[in-house]
């Protein structure tokens, strides 16, 4: 019997990335490196109008074309009953190929199919429209008149789309009227995109069989088969999703696009492959945008600081189709976390959505359902409160934060979060950043009329979607899925439903199974994305893959383990009740000499496993028992320069608590890359629409994305409070920095422009923004 | 038209239509699928490869007729047999790429910047890679990896 000393666990373990020696070699295999012998590309016709009726399509020129071989339009589609395809919110649907008139600006017309890329593109310009324009509603306010009704194809002729409410409206009101003190603001959201730096594509194929071979750039291959095979009708069985590697998703690679739908007829029709790649215009103007949030926050207080109610009603501007994704109980997705780290008493949060002439989406961009939106949110009408109530903002918050006995904690809006502890994640943030001594600088730069500003962003989040007594996607209960093989010579294979964009994947759950199992993960393979081979699940997004499927690894691996005990008992001639699992080997209780590694397991399992089953694999689906709760302590410190209105962020520190950490290295990078979104959305990201409906930021010259000239460099701290009812006490971290740290930016400008009485500005904080704000209060003081 | 250009030093002479792309000939007609495509403005860098062992350039913003008779230097190129380019291993070690999308990109115009700039301060090198944008890593840990590849990493430059 073996007696190896105790091999070393995995987890907490900065191991280099598996996946990486393929992707610095350019081997990486992403949808647009797929090639097939005669493969036909796909361009769309998309519409220069942003809410138009279509008098007349007009193909003959297009075919014409050298090398175009097919055209279709809506109407081709709705006569084959594919015309519309249902949104993953399930509340609405959408067209696949305009039917009648057009709702958005870019919105898809036609579908050209042609011998070269090329072609395919000159095919698009030669079909000729014929659109006659409709009165455009680009804003929601506008959308709530129903003066122009954008969906006459909808049972209820209003633009309005839902109504959703949680929390006790009655009591809040009063409360809100019985506080001593009392904030409103309005403070909005701006509509962003994702803009992962691969655009979404696909490639479609029917095989000899007549299966559909599908590849594409998908967060989520398992819910896209079934999506298809509701849509068109095609056997789940005779359809395979193949999600290959995805280059970044951050949620705009969870919805199916029309695109997707039309390279599918094709292909169907035409008898070949078809490829569909978007252009970074098609990407940025329509396929899912996030936020839109314009909400109205209202915070009641007593003088002394303590929390009296919350009341936040949002009026969210969906666009043309309700292609939100979220789960079906909830059509604002996780808004109901806006009361945030705070103890509140009593609290209402409302959400009405319209229609309006504006891309659909409303998609979870890294970010956990509309979380980003209610954490931005509360953290920044904090800040207006303590500027109302005159006290540091660090001690308003310290004052009413969520006190780590209280954990488990039933929020007033429906949550109960698992574990946290608050006060400390802030005292490591406000003790690194030295809090005391850059207040102490900030008085003597006020005094010389110098703009240097501090802010903070206490947060919490509610990740890993989700039990399933509560959430589903289009009836699909969600849950996730992991199933593990270990081969003989004990290296293995661990396969789920997850699909990393980048998170790592391939790396992080190879160090599960490496810590459960005491195998070296670097021989455990993982593999994702192909609904052939893995387990359903409902895939990656929302922070959703550590906490779901993460748990389903651990908890698959201890039925391995399970299974194995049996082996190792027969291997060490004892009862299995005398094995037992220490050290990362089996061992007879009490005779640690008396050992077995799982590696001689695994080969005895093939090889010697007496009376018990062959093999060694084990699945599990998991359901988990609640969301999981991350939070953090984010500070900014920013600099104005008076005269330009530049805003120059001096230091960030993020300081989270995501729970047990897998990963050291991932955690970091997962963290680096959140805060520069959400540094990029502070400050430089939106899509605007002017008033007559045209999308002013159609591509990275006028969407702006931070270089590596404009990102600051990012500090990180961590504190580590596992969560109680994972298995392994992780709680998810990718979203984290994108949800905390926006407001942690825009309260440190309107903290250095505080002594010019400025309350508030709207993302992004451009310096044109912040230049105008100066001027004004300088008019106004003078 | 036909056109001849060596890549990684293997001559493809191939005929094509005179708006191609050097990116696209790259990927299509070389099969040289490491070079990616993220933007149609020449903004994102993606699709840098190196001319003439000299320029890192946008292959997007290039015409395969325009690279006839030249010399590109791909992400396929980079590895000596079995042994990585410092770049690329300094990318490794540092955690310097996420989605992997960027990074073909990334290392080319890093190589150029170094062949430069052997000696690149922490902003020398914010600067050199402002044209290429990465949406994952924040890029502090791909200025890692070229300070590493540099030999700077910890050293004050
Ligand atoms: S593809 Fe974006 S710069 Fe070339
Ligand atoms: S690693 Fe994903 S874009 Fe850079």
């Amino acid at each position: 019997m073996s007696t190896e000393p105790k091999s070393a666990g995995c987890l907490g373990v900065a191991m280099k990335r598996k996946e990486d020696p393929r992707f610095i070699q350019g081997k990486g295999h992403y949808v647009d490196d797929i090639s097939m012998p005669g493969m036909l590309f796909l361009s769309l016709v998309r519409s220069p109008y942003p809410h138009a009726e279509i008098k007349s399509i007009d193909i003959s020129e297009a075919m014409q074309v050298p090398g175009v071989k097919a055209v279709i339009t809506g109407k081709d589609l709705e006569a084959a009953g594919l015309g519309w395809l249902p949104t993953f919110h399930g509340l609405d649907k959408q067209m696949v190929l305009a039917i009648g008139k057009v709702l958005f600006q870019y919105q898809e017309v036609a579908a050209v199919f042609a011998e070269t890329r090329a072609a395919a593109v000159d095919g698009a310009e030669a079909v000729q429209v014929d659109y006659a324009p409709l009165p455009v509603v680009a804003d929601p306010f506008t959308a709530k008149t129903d003066e122009v009704i954008l969906r006459p194809d909808r049972e209820n002729k209003t633009n309005h789309i839902y109504h959703w409410e949680v929390g006790d409206k009655d009591k809040t009101a009063t409360a809100l009227a019985n506080s001593p003190k009392r904030i409103k603001e309005r403070i909005w959201f701006q509509r962003c995109h994702p803009a992962p730096l691969e655009p979404c594509g696909c490639v479609a194929h029917f095989d000899s069989m007549g299966r559909l071979q599908f590849y594409v750039t998908s967060q989520a291959p398992h819910v896209y088969r079934t999506a298809l095979a509701i849509v068109t009708g095609i056997p789940e069985d005779k359809i395979h999703v193949v999600s290959p590697d995805l280059g970044g998703g951050f949620g705009n690679k969870v919805p199916v696009y029309p695109g997707y739908v039309c390279a599918i007829v094709g292909a169907l029709k035409i008898g070949r492959p078809v490829k569909w790649i978007e252009t970074r215009t098609e990407n940025l103007t329509s396929t899912g945008f996030a936020r839109d949030y314009h909400m109205d926050v209202e915070i009641g207080a007593t003088a002394d600081g303590r929390l009296t109610a919350l009341h936040v009603a949002t009026t969210a501007d969906h666009g043309a189709f309700d292609a939100a994704a979220d789960p079906t109980k909830y059509p604002a997705g996780m808004f109901g976390v806006v009361t945030g780290s705070y103890d509140f008493p009593v609290a209402h949060a409302e959400v009405d959505a319209y229609f309006t002439n504006k891309a659909p989406g409303g998609i979870a961009y890294r970010c956990s359902f509309r979380v980003t939106e209610a954490s931005y949110a509360i953290e920044r009408a904090m800040d207006i409160l303590a500027d109302e109530l005159a006290i540091d903002p660090v001690e308003l918050r310290r004052k009413n934060f969520v006190r780590k006995e209280q954990f488990p904690y039933p929020s007033v809006l429906g949550f109960t979060y698992d574990s946290g502890d608050y006060q400390k994640t802030l005292d490591v943030t406000l003790e690194k950043i030295g809090y005391q001594a850059l207040l102490k600088e900030q008085v003597e730069k006020r005094a010389r009329g110098e703009l240097m500003g501090i802010g903070f962003s206490t947060f919490t989040e509610v990740v890993g979607a989700g039990p399933s007594k509560h959430f589903d996607i289009l009836g699909i209960k969600m849950f996730d899925s992991a199933e593990i093989r270990i081969h003989p010579t004990g290296s293995g294979i661990v396969r789920t439903g997850t699909k990393s964009q980048g998170q790592g994947h391939e790396t992080t759950w190879a160090q599960i199974v490496g810590e459960e199992l005491g195998l070296d993960p670097q021989n455990i393979m993982v593999e994702e994305g192909d609904t052939d081979t893995a387990p359903y699940g409902l895939g990656t997004y929302a922070s959703r893959s550590t906490p779901v499927a993460g748990a389903a690894i651990a908890m698959a691996a201890r039925r391995v383990r399970e299974k194995a005990r049996k082996v190792a008992a027969h291997m060490l001639e004892v009862g299995e009740a005398d094995v037992e699992w220490k050290d990362y080997k089996f061992q007879v209780k009490g005779v640690p000499a008396k050992s077995v590694t799982m590696k001689e397991v695994a080969f005895a399992a093939y090889t010697n496993m007496a009376q018990n089953e062959p093999g060694l694999e084990a699945s599990y689906y998991y359901d988990p028992p609640n969301m999981t709760f991350p939070s953090g302590a984010y500070v900014a410190v920013v600099d104005i320069d008076r005269e330009t209105g530049e805003v120059k962020v001096r230091r960030f520190l993020a300081v989270d608590d995501c729970g047990t950490i897998i990963n050291p290295l991932v955690v970091e990078g997962q963290i680096h890359g959140g805060l520069t979104e959400g540094f990029a959305i502070a400050f430089m990201q939106e899509i605007q629409y002017d008033k007559e409906g045209n999308n002013l930021n159609t591509n990275f010259t006028d969407y702006l994305i931070p270089t590596s000239l404009e990102t600051p460099a990012w500090e990180t701290g961590k504190t580590v409070t596992p969560s109680p009812h994972h298995p392994i006490g992780a709680k998810g971290v990718g979203e984290s920095p994108n949800v905390g740290s926006p407001a942690a930016f825009v309260n440190a400008v309107i903290d250095a422009l505080s002594p010019l009485g400025v309350r508030h500005i709207d993302m992004p904080i451009t310096r044109d923004k912040v230049w105008r704000a100066i001027r004004q209060a300088e008019v106004l003081t003078t | 038209m036909k056109v001849n250009v060596t890549v990684n030093g293997v001559a493809y002479e191939r005929e094509v239509e005179a708006r191609t792309l050097l990116a696209y000939f790259l990927r299509e007609e070389c099969g040289l699928t490491g070079t990616h495509v993220g933007c149609d403005t020449s903004s994102c860098g993606c699709c840098v490869v190196v001319l003439d062992s000299d320029k890192a350039v946008k292959s997007c913003s290039m015409f395969a007729a325009q690279a006839d008779g030249h010399q590109v230097l791909t992400v396929e190129g980079l590895a000596n047999g079995g042994t990585l380019h410092p770049l690329q291993q300094a990318f490794w070690d540092q955690h310097g790429l996420q989605c992997g999308y960027c990074t073909p990109g990334m290392l080319l115009t890093s190589i150029i910047l170094l062949k430069h700039n052997p000696n690149p301060s922490e902003s020398d090198i914010r600067e050199g890679l402002a044209g290429n944008l990465c949406r994952c890593t924040g890029y502090q840990n791909i200025v890692k990896a070229v300070q590493q590849a540099a030999g700077t990493l910890g050293v004050q430059v």
